[in-house]
């Protein structure tokens, strides 16, 4: 498989803090690779970095053998890469719709993907109209997905997309997490690591910054000692 | 909801004081119309100044002290087109001062947006993340403006005397008369709210800029260039204010007063709004200059002369009181 994300030791400030001392990880293509940490390992920081919101001063990022690091976060997002943050980041006084449409690239990019979005995401159809800050959490998750498969992405970055869901909400995210799978390239950052291990086929664990540990997500899940140790979860 | 039914009771009952203390002072139904006029004409002009302010805080927080800057500068402009002897004569070769005036005003808007377009372009882009430091430079760009107008025009005051259609013409209601230019700018006011309106409701721009109010990363992270965006909505917002001066000098005349006189008075309708709300912003220049109008009816042979030019401070500060983040504003 060839890859189509290639981080490579990366070190990022935020002000006079070093965040990330030497991030390295790699997603194959129509891959998910899921990072993996403790709270405050960096893995959002990792993920921003990607995105170019909080530039890496150190190292290198490919995206399909070009590099991105340096580059502002909407020439990165125009070269094909989607961004589902932490919080989800709805515009809360646009409409689902027009929420949607914020992500078009060209003009008819929702429209070419509005029946695989709401086969995927159903109740987002006939929420079209509502404002997103009146959307539940559930929904808004769901929204923030959608908002990333508007355009024609390459890649998707995601940030704990199970946090504060109801486990209801969760399994429709990974169902639509999953059918994604082999379309699109997905990094994944996922606290819940039952999540994580069902959608995940590669894994990059970050520990204070640095990337600790990475591989095939199926090897860890034998592991327990190995992810006692990093994750904290038995 | 709460904060929003507040909103709307406190608007209320200003309206209802406003119209009330308006009413009492009012010899006859006319001398009510005038007021009700000069306070929607003064409305509309403090709507014009404040709605290119109250939008470029929304999007970029970036607080323009040099709004009314361009206001000035759009009245010394339309102004200069408009009559002979200035630094552009169009006298001969645009001979009617009706067609004159719409060149005067675009000419206005023009210089309005180049300048605006080079403040946020070379000297604003670099400061972004440092508010104290674009106070200090709108601020004085807002003196360097006013000394560029006195080396221009001198510091004497212009009063305008090239009449034309809409500014030579009166109507009677009541058996008063009123100028039908006040009437016409308040009809400019109304269109530009609602233009206004539709771009930021309707157009894939407005879209953006509203989007852009709540949260200008995730904006970028879509693959919006929000600079480009920035300086196309604050080169709007400085064509916008040099376009109300431009519509006001007919009336008020250009004079070098024009610019700080009508910031602070804008200030206080952005806050009084809301800080980024545009809705806050247009029915908070309704309501100011509403009140303007009423205290300078109420001042006439008082020894409050003062009480037109404070009104607005006071409102504010009695809209404060009850809802801290403005009429319509959130509370980040």
């Amino acid at each position: 498989m060839t890859p189509i994300l290639e981080v490579r030791d990366i070190h990022t400030f935020i002000g006079q803090f070093h965040i990330l001392e030497g991030v390295s990880a790699t997603v194959h293509t129509g891959g998910i690779t899921v990072l993996l940490g403790r709270n405050g390992a960096g893995k959002t920081t990792t993920l921003r970095s990607i995105m170019g919101l909080t530039p890496p001063t150190r190292g290198s990022i490919l995206l399909d053998g070009t590099p991105i690091h340096g580059k502002q976060a909407h020439t990165i997002a125009q070269m094909g890469v989607g961004y589902v943050p932490e919080h989800r980041a709805i515009f809360r006084s646009l409409t689902v719709l027009e929420n949607l449409r914020l992500a078009e690239r060209k003009k008819g990019d929702f429209a070419h993907q509005a029946d695989f979005i709401f086969e995927l995401f159903p109740d987002l159809k006939r929420l079209i109209e509502l404002p997103g800050g009146n959307l539940s959490g559930g929904q808004q998750q769901m929204l923030a997905v959608a908002r990333a498969l508007v355009p024609e992405n390459r890649l998707l970055l995601i940030d704990e997309p199970s946090e504060g869901l109801a486990p209801v909400i969760i399994e429709q995210l990974i169902a639509a997490i999953q059918r994604l799978s082999g379309q699109v390239s997905v990094l994944l950052v996922e606290q819940n690591f039952r999540v994580a291990s069902k959608l995940g086929q590669n894994y990059v664990i970050i520990d204070s910054g640095h990337s600790a540990l990475d591989g095939r997500m199926a090897d860890l899940v034998k592991d327990q000692a190995l992810i006692q140790r990093y994750l904290g979860v038995a | 909801m709460r904060s929003q039914r507040t909103s709307l009771i406190a608007i209320f009952v200003i309206l209802i004081f406003l119209l009330g203390v308006a009413l009492i002072n009012s010899n006859s139904l006319g001398d009510f119309g005038i007021t009700l006029l000069s306070g929607l004409f003064q409305g509309m002009l403090l709507f014009l100044v404040a709605a290119g302010m109250s939008i470029v805080f929304g999007l970029m927080d970036v607080l323009n002290m040099a709004q009314g800057s361009y206001f000035m500068v759009g009245a010394y402009v339309a102004f200069d087109v408009q009559h002979t002897g200035g630094l552009i004569d169009l006298t001969n070769i645009i001979p009617d001062p009706n067609f004159r005036f719409v060149v005067a005003v675009l000419a206005a808007v023009l210089v309005g947006a180049a300048f605006g377009y080079v403040l946020e372009r070379f000297l604003l882009r670099s400061l972004y993340s440092r508010p104290i430091f674009q106070l200090v430079l709108t601020f004085g760009v807002s003196l360097v403006a006013l000394e560029l107008v006195k080396f221009i025009w001198t510091t004497t005051p212009y009063s305008w005397t090239e009449l034309f259609g809409v500014r030579e013409s009166f109507f009677e209601l009541f058996g008063q008369r009123f100028s039908t230019y006040r009437l016409f700018v308040v009809g400019m006011g109304i269109a530009l709210i609602v233009a206004i309106g539709l771009l930021l409701q309707r157009s894939r721009i407005g879209i953006i800029i509203r989007a852009g109010v709540e949260d200008r990363e995730m904006v970028q992270a879509l693959g919006i260039h929000v600079r480009s965006v920035f300086t196309l909505v604050f080169t709007l917002g400085c064509a916008i204010a040099a376009f109300g001066g431009a519509v006001a000098a007919p009336f008020l005349g250009a004079s070098t007063t024009l610019g700080s006189g009508f910031l602070l008075q804008a200030i206080a309708v952005v806050v009084l709004g809301g800080m980024g709300s545009y809705a806050g912003t247009a029915v908070g220049s309704v309501l100011v200059g509403l009140a303007i109008a009423v205290a300078q009816d109420t001042a006439i042979g008082t020894s409050f002369a003062a009480l037109p030019s404070i009104t607005p401070m006071l409102l504010l500060v009695l809209v404060l009181l009850v809802r801290p983040s403005g009429l319509f504003g959130n509370s980040r």
